[in-house]
């Protein structure tokens, strides 16, 4: 059996951190980079503009992108030929996240008791969600979310009757509640299906896919075409100060559910979209 | 109409803005958030006074990231004001003339800045390191224990916010959507 010590997993994750909150991955750079043609508004324009040169000077200075450097969503997907050594898992996931918030002069927004509120001044628990899959590798995924968009995000309990109509209707209803307070333009993950918790976590998978890529299933791809014209059609703008460009993507992910359910998460996400994988 | 201001701001410049003017701001302006918020609040219930002397002055709803070595400041653009709306009625009713963030705000906080005169700019949300190129200069003031929360004063040169509230009760993010609406 193939064996990994889990400072591989401490090392990476130090370093994902640090590089994704100074430069987003090459879909949503290309995404915002083109931004800016299709907005009518000159304000709109205006307001793109100031996030491109956000960018570059995130990244030529290194200056995080946005000052809510998020917490911490790790998806860990372990292969299950794989024997990890050298200590336990989660807490090499931890020490990652905090060697790269600290060290990558990245802000610590984490608080220790949701009602004490203390803050733990290094960014850790990290939001980790494991799965065991096929394999001998290791395959890490990191999101560091912020609290703006997250804060505007939604789960509806629908009803099948509802179907895809009220799927839409949910969606357009969450993103016109959000406004200007998710930071626009957005990218909206949609998750359709499963349990009160697994549409939650689809919706925030769907958000790490390559914000360029669309699903597999003809319908679900169609439903995302739609709901990405729908919400750019809504008139709040980039900043929400009016104008086309209001969502950037659309990712869309179903999974199977209960005959009386059809569960919709929908997790927003303003344009510093962070996402971020690497396989050990 | 693009503006440039110096703080402290008057009731005459504020009367003068309306929603949508583009505006730089220069001078001091002051930080605080959540957590220094709800500790300015307990204070004034006590009785006690304020770190700062809000006066005339302006609240950047900002925590930024720390500041590398050779720095003024890290990464910084502003948070959601909406949950700030419990304590500004209080400060604006204070003094407080103005408040930069972003996001939608309650009536109670629209009305008070109406009768105080005051103003609400937004920051483009997200463009923290744009931003922060506008600080030159930054200092704890007050709850220090706080790290990203603590008050800070800045110094900022043509910082650039749009006006969304005005002192006529306008409101950009209420007009400026109907208009490319489909």
């Amino acid at each position: 059996m193939r064996e990994l010590d889990v400072k591989e997993i401490t090392c990476a994750l130090r370093e994902m951190a640090i590089s994704i909150n100074h430069e987003l991955s090459p879909d949503m750079c290309e995404l915002l980079n083109n931004s800016d043609k299709k907005e009518e508004s000159p304000l709109g324009k205006q307001i793109l503009g100031q996030l491109k040169e956000n960018m570059q000077i995130a990244k030529d200075e290194m200056i995080p992108i946005c000052q809510d450097t998020g917490m911490a969503v790790v998806f860990a997907e372990i292969g299950q030929d794989v024997h990890l050594v050298g200590g336990n898992i989660e807490d090499a996931i931890n020490e990652g996240i905090r060697q790269g918030y600290v060290e990558g002069f990245l802000r610590k927004s984490v608080v220790a008791d949701p009602i004490q509120r203390v803050n733990t001044k290094d960014n850790t628990p990290a939001v980790i969600h494991y799965s065991i899959v096929a394999g001998d590798k290791v395959k890490l995924t990191l999101s560091p979310k912020g609290f703006g968009s997250e804060n505007m995000s939604k789960v509806y309990m629908l009803k099948p009757a509802q179907g895809i109509e009220g799927v839409k209707e949910a969606v357009l209803t969450a993103v016109k509640e959000a406004g200007p307070n998710a930071c626009p333009p957005i990218v909206v993950g949609v998750g359709i299906g499963g349990t009160f918790e697994k549409c939650a976590i689809l919706a925030k998978k769907a958000l790490t896919r390559n914000a360029l890529s669309h699903n597999e299933i003809p319908y679900v791809k169609e439903l995302e075409i739609e709901l990405l014209e729908k919400i750019n059609n809504l008139g709040i703008g980039p900043a929400g100060l009016g104008g086309r460009i209001t969502a950037l993507a659309v990712n869309v992910e179903t999974y199977p559910t209960h005959i009386a359910g059809l569960p919709v998460g929908i997790n927003i996400c303003c344009h510093v979209n962070r996402h971020i994988s690497r396989e050990l | 109409m693009d503006i440039k201001l110096n703080t402290p701001l008057t009731r005459e410049d504020t009367n003068k803005l309306t929603a949508g003017d583009y505006v730089y701001l220069s001078g001091t302006i002051y930080t605080a958030r959540d957590a220094a918020h709800a500790r300015m609040n307990e204070t004034l219930d006590k009785g006690e006074s304020l770190p700062v002397d809000w006066k005339n002055n302006i609240v950047y709803y900002l925590g930024p990231t720390p500041a590398r070595p050779g720095k003024v400041i890290g990464s910084a653009g502003p948070t959601t004001a909406s949950r700030m709306d419990k304590y500004a009625p209080r400060l604006l009713d204070m003094g407080l003339i103005g408040m930069i963030g972003k996001g939608k705000r309650t009536k109670e906080v629209l009305d008070a800045v109406v009768r105080n005169g005051g103003v609400y700019f937004a920051a483009v949300g997200g463009a923290g390191a744009l931003l922060s190129k506008c600080i030159k200069n930054a200092e704890v003031v007050a709850y220090d224990d706080l790290g990203t929360e603590a008050i800070r004063k800045l110094t900022v040169e043509n910082l650039p916010v749009i006006v969304v509230a005005d002192s006529k009760g306008n409101n950009l993010y209420e007009t400026a959507t109907e208009k490319y609406k489909k």
